[in-house]
Parts: C-alpha cells; sequence; structure tokens
C-alpha cells in the first residue's frame, strides 16, 4: 500500500508532463471521471460541503484502523480535486492523515483553491476529511 | 460610431495579462472598468482638493464643496432631474434602495397589512432591504412574476395593485436576464392607482438614456461603478415631494439643522439624507465618469453595445447545446447562458484560464434561478471598449471549455 507521500509524489509527476493551464485542468477533470465518487445514500445534507458555487459530499468509513474516504461533487473541476483527496488519503490511520502536509495542492498549482474566499469550498473540504480522522482517531483511543 | 481601439487606451487596465492570456473583460454587469480620466480625477482630489466640504470657511474647503456639488448637477443633468436637491449621494445602488425602504417604512405612507410590489427578477438588494423592513412593519411584499424568456407579466402586475399596495419597486434591466423592463409603461399603470415607484437603475444607466421627468419615476437608483465611476459612489434620485416626506435614514453630522438633547431638527435636501462626510472625492469621480460617457456620446456607445449583443448572440446561438437564459427581444448589456450540463462554475474556471472574465453562479437574483429550476449561469456583459474580436474569444473560449466537459460522454 502506497503511502500519503507516495501518492502525492505519483499524482505530482502526471502533472508535470501538462504545459499549460488547460492540460492540467484536463487532467484534474479526468482524475473526477476515473474517481469511485459516493454513494447515493450520502448524497445528504449531512454529508453535503457547500461552497458558493459548487456542492460536494464527503464520507468516510474506519476500517482495520485505516480511514476510507468517498467523495463527489456537482461541479467536474472540484469533483476531480475532492477524487485526489480521496485517492491520496484513503486507506491510511487517522494519525498519518492528521500528519500528512497535503504539498500536491500547491504543487500542481492548486493554491489558490485553498483560500477562504474561493468559493468552491476546497479549505472546508480538506478540513472536513481531517475532522474525520480525527474522531477516529479518538474512536481508537478509547 | 466609436473608435473603439482608441477608447481602450483610456482604460489603463485593459492592456493587462491574465494567465499568460490578454485580458478580455465581460464583467461589467459586476462593476465596469475606469478611463483615465476617473483615476486621474482621483488623484487630484486627494492630492490638490481635499478638506472636508460644506463647514470649512477655508480655501481648500470651499473648493471640495464647489467640486462635489458640481457633480451633483453633472448627475442631475446626466438623468434629466427637475432639481439638483433631487440627486442624493449614497454608497451605491443597495444603500440606496434600503434608504427609501427604511424611510419609507417608517414613514405614515404605508402601514400594517398594506403591501409592496416588486418582480420576479429583481436582485438581491431589491428583495431583502425590503424584507428587513418587515420587522417594523407588517407589510406584504407582492411579485410580478415573468415568463419563460424572461418578460414580465404586466397584466398580471396590473391585477395585483390594489389600495393596499403603497409602492412598487422594480429593476430597469435584469442583471441576469439582460432583460429591459417597460419602465414607462409600469410606472404610468402604478400611478394611475396613484402608487409611486422605484426603479433599480443598476444595468439601466450604463446601457439606456434616463431621462427621469420623461419616465416620471418617483425614485430611480444606480452606482458610480457599473458606469465607469468609482466604487463607493451610487445615486438615488427622488422627487422632491416624496423626500420631503420621508423620515432621514441615518443620522449624523450634515443632515441636522440644530441639535440639542431636547429637540433635533433636520436639515434640507440634499443633505437630509448625507449624514456624515460624503464621498466627496468619488462623487467628483463619478461626475468625471458621465462626463466621459456624454462626451462619447451615449447613443454611440448604446449602438456599439446593441452590435456586440446582437453578434454575441448570433455566434453563440452556433455554439452545440447552447441554452440563453432570458430571451426577450428587448434586452441591453449582458448575455446569461448555460452550455449542455456544464456547471457554470466550470465553464468559469475554465474560460478564467484562457484570460477571460466572467461571472458564474446565481447573481444575487437566487428567485430567477429557481424559476428556471437551476443553480447558476454563466454571464457574458458588455461594456463600451469591449470589441467583436473579444466575442470571437469568448465563443472559442466556451467551445475549447465544452470540449474539455463533454469528453468523459
Amino acid at each position: 500500500m502506497a503511502t500519503i507521500q507516495e501518492r502525492q509524489e505519483e499524482i505530482i509527476e502526471e502533472f508535470s508532463f501538462s504545459e499549460d493551464w488547460l492540460d492540467r485542468y484536463q487532467l484534474i477533470i479526468d482524475k473526477g471521471n476515473e474517481g469511485e465518487g459516493i454513494d447515493v445514500k450520502y448524497k445528504d445534507d449531512q454529508h453535503l460541503i457547500e461552497g458558493c458555487q459548487s456542492k460536494v459530499w464527503v464520507n468516510a468509513d474506519l476500517k482495520d484502523g485505516k480511514v476510507y474516504y468517498q467523495g463527489e461533487s456537482n461541479t467536474e473541476i472540484v469533483n476531480g480535486i475532492v477524487s485526489m483527496l480521496v485517492y491520496i488519503l484513503s486507506g491510511n490511520t487517522p494519525d498519518d492523515i492528521l500528519n500528512a502536509d497535503l504539498e500536491f495542492i500547491d504543487k500542481i498549482g492548486l493554491k489558490e483553491h485553498l483560500t477562504p474566499t474561493r468559493s468552491n469550498g476546497m479549505l472546508a473540504m480538506v478540513k472536513q476529511m481531517r475532522m474525520y480522522a480525527m474522531v477516529f482517531k479518538a474512536q481508537l483511543e478509547k | 460610431m466609436l473608435d473603439i481601439n482608441n477608447i481602450r487606451k483610456d482604460f489603463p487596465i485593459l492592456t493587462a495579462e491574465v494567465n499568460g492570456k490578454p485580458l478580455v473583460y465581460l464583467d461589467n454587469a459586476a462593476t465596469t472598468q475606469k478611463p483615465q480620466c476617473v483615476l486621474d480625477t482621483i488623484i487630484k482630489g486627494y492630492s490638490n482638493q481635499n478638506a472636508n466640504i460644506h463647514r470649512g470657511v477655508h480655501f481648500l474647503s470651499q473648493i471640495a464643496t464647489e467640486a462635489h456639488e458640481a457633480a451633483r448637477i453633472t448627475v442631475q443633468k446626466f438623468i434629466n432631474a427637475e432639481k439638483n436637491h433631487e440627486i442624493i449621494f449614497t454608497r451605491g445602488t443597495t444603500e440606496a434602495i434600503n434608504l427609501v425602504a427604511s424611510s419609507f417604512v417608517r414613514s405614515d405612507m404605508i402601514n400594517n397589512g398594506d403591501e409592496i410590489i416588486v418582480s420576479a427578477m429583481e436582485h438581491h438588494s431589491n428583495i431583502v432591504p425590503w424584507q428587513l423592513q418587515q420587522s417594523i412593519k407588517d407589510i406584504k411584499l407582492k411579485v410580478i412574476p415573468f415568463d419563460d424568456k424572461g418578460v414580465l407579466d404586466i397584466e398580471s402586475f396590473k391585477s395585483m395593485i390594489t389600495e393596499k399596495t403603497k409602492l412598487v419597486s422594480v429593476t430597469h434591466c435584469s442583471n441576469t436576464l439582460g432583460t429591459v423592463n417597460p419602465i414607462k409603461e409600469i410606472i404610468e399603470i402604478a400611478h394611475s392607482h396613484n402608487v409611486p415607484v422605484l426603479i433599480d437603475g443598476a444595468q439601466g444607466v450604463p446601457h439606456h438614456k434616463v431621462d427621469v421627468q420623461y419616465l416620471d419615476a418617483d425614485f430611480y437608483v444606480f452606482s458610480g461603478h457599473k458606469i465607469y465611476g468609482p466604487t463607493g459612489i451610487g445615486v438615488l434620485y427622488g422627487k422632491e415631494k416624496w423626500l420631503e416626506k420621508l423620515p432621514p435614514y441615518q443620522g449624523g453630522g450634515e443632515m441636522i439643522k440644530n441639535v440639542s438633547f431636547e429637540l433635533t431638527t433636520f436639515n434640507e435636501l440634499p443633505f437630509k439624507f448625507e449624514a456624515g462626510t460624503p464621498d466627496y472625492i468619488g462623487s467628483t469621480a463619478l461626475a468625471s465618469a458621465l462626463d466621459y460617457v456624454s462626451n462619447l456620446g451615449l447613443d454611440n456607445i448604446i449602438a456599439h453595445e446593441n452590435d456586440l449583443l446582437a453578434y454575441a448572440t448570433e455566434k453563440m446561438k452556433t455554439i452545440e447545446d447552447m441554452r440563453f437564459i432570458g430571451e426577450s427581444t428587448n434586452k441591453s448589456g449582458l448575455i446569461s447562458f448555460l452550455v449542455g450540463t456544464i456547471h457554470p462554475y466550470d465553464m468559469g474556471t475554465i474560460l478564467d484560464k484562457l484570460g477571460i472574465a466572467v461571472r458564474t453562479g446565481h447573481h444575487c437574483a437566487e428567485p430567477v434561478m429557481h424559476r428556471f429550476g437551476i443553480e447558476g449561469t454563466v454571464r457574458a456583459s458588455f461594456a463600451l471598449y469591449n470589441t467583436r474580436d473579444e466575442i470571437d474569444v469568448l465563443v472559442a473560449g466556451i467551445e475549447r471549455a465544452a470540449r474539455m466537459f463533454r469528453k468523459k460522454k
């Protein structure tokens, strides 16, 4: 099983071949199309992270001490971003997730999506995924 | 005919590059860019004639006061108001509507159980100020519907006016659909029932000749920044008879005649409604913007923008799965659209990467989105400095973006 860092590097490597912004966004869109999305039953208000213009649903399960995420958005670009986050973080322990430095966001040029004023809710999305890890960590330590 | 390439040189920002591409600025319904003369007026104002107005006896205060009051007359002439004290400077359209809403509802001209009519295509700033007043008096909002093309149902408007109707507040042009409403007809109908009318001119003034006396509008409001002026300055035009009847909006300096702890009396128009230090640099810069527009000739600007609208509409029609939101035969300034099932946010993000600035989302008019059962649109909006070449860039950009999102199908 690849570590968070290895998966990040794999993605950064893939993006390094894209020459311009449009190629990079095409890759993000493709990532979303390759993603597994989210179980319809989790597409509810409880799992919704609402940005001003896009919606993202995120769910997480704990199995054998590891966190497995699902995520999907109604916009293709955000869907690509959430799919990459799911790919990178899933299958790791809560501790590894909480300690992860998600440098790929910056490295593939998506840092602008992380500012609080950005309307797609990506910051809230990362926070929510960490929150799941935090809750699972507390459960495991009980 | 306007020499657009020459005119573009007046706007320093238009030479900017975005994401390595020449900027194509098509978000003019949100705000317009500023010509050099407006920027110069702001610099000159702070550099040479900055002093608080109306109260100083000293030289600087007097010339600053003169400039502010001269700006009022420029605005008066621009919209052909009868008297210059019918022009109130506000922070913008939003503040102007809030002013009227607050003062009107606190006046004795409206009582519990009375009604105010708005339309279903209003910007939130012509909905929420009235809703806020519902905590002051029990007033009811009635809403004029529009059809699938985005045209107001005037017959339905006629039938909803009752003796309880105390004000009609509608937009000149929809910021989402581009529809130009028949405001003269609306005003005539309302007046036949002795009901005053407020016109939200935020999208009207930049694209139309507005003559408030010809329209017989009771209130007409607009923002400076949407007509090449600075942000933070706007205009409330009100007929003297209504402004006299309305109580002040905000209290403070400038708006009083005498103050004591027992009794405060208020200043006369327009100062009654301009509490505190007004934005006298903003007002002079707005006047400079209006002069700029007048010098180019509003008729020329309108003809150019209508050409852009017609050209863009024809070009965009050829894009596969293009859907226009707002198809009135009387439109101005903008095109709202969707392409297939592509989310507006996705389209806007890719266009941005191509250097094209458009607006995406609900455009602060969520009821319009509900009417069409959509979450948002992409909106391209035009100004006097846009060109057919830029429309071509937009159309190519939309097609490019559409290919990216259609790939998976």
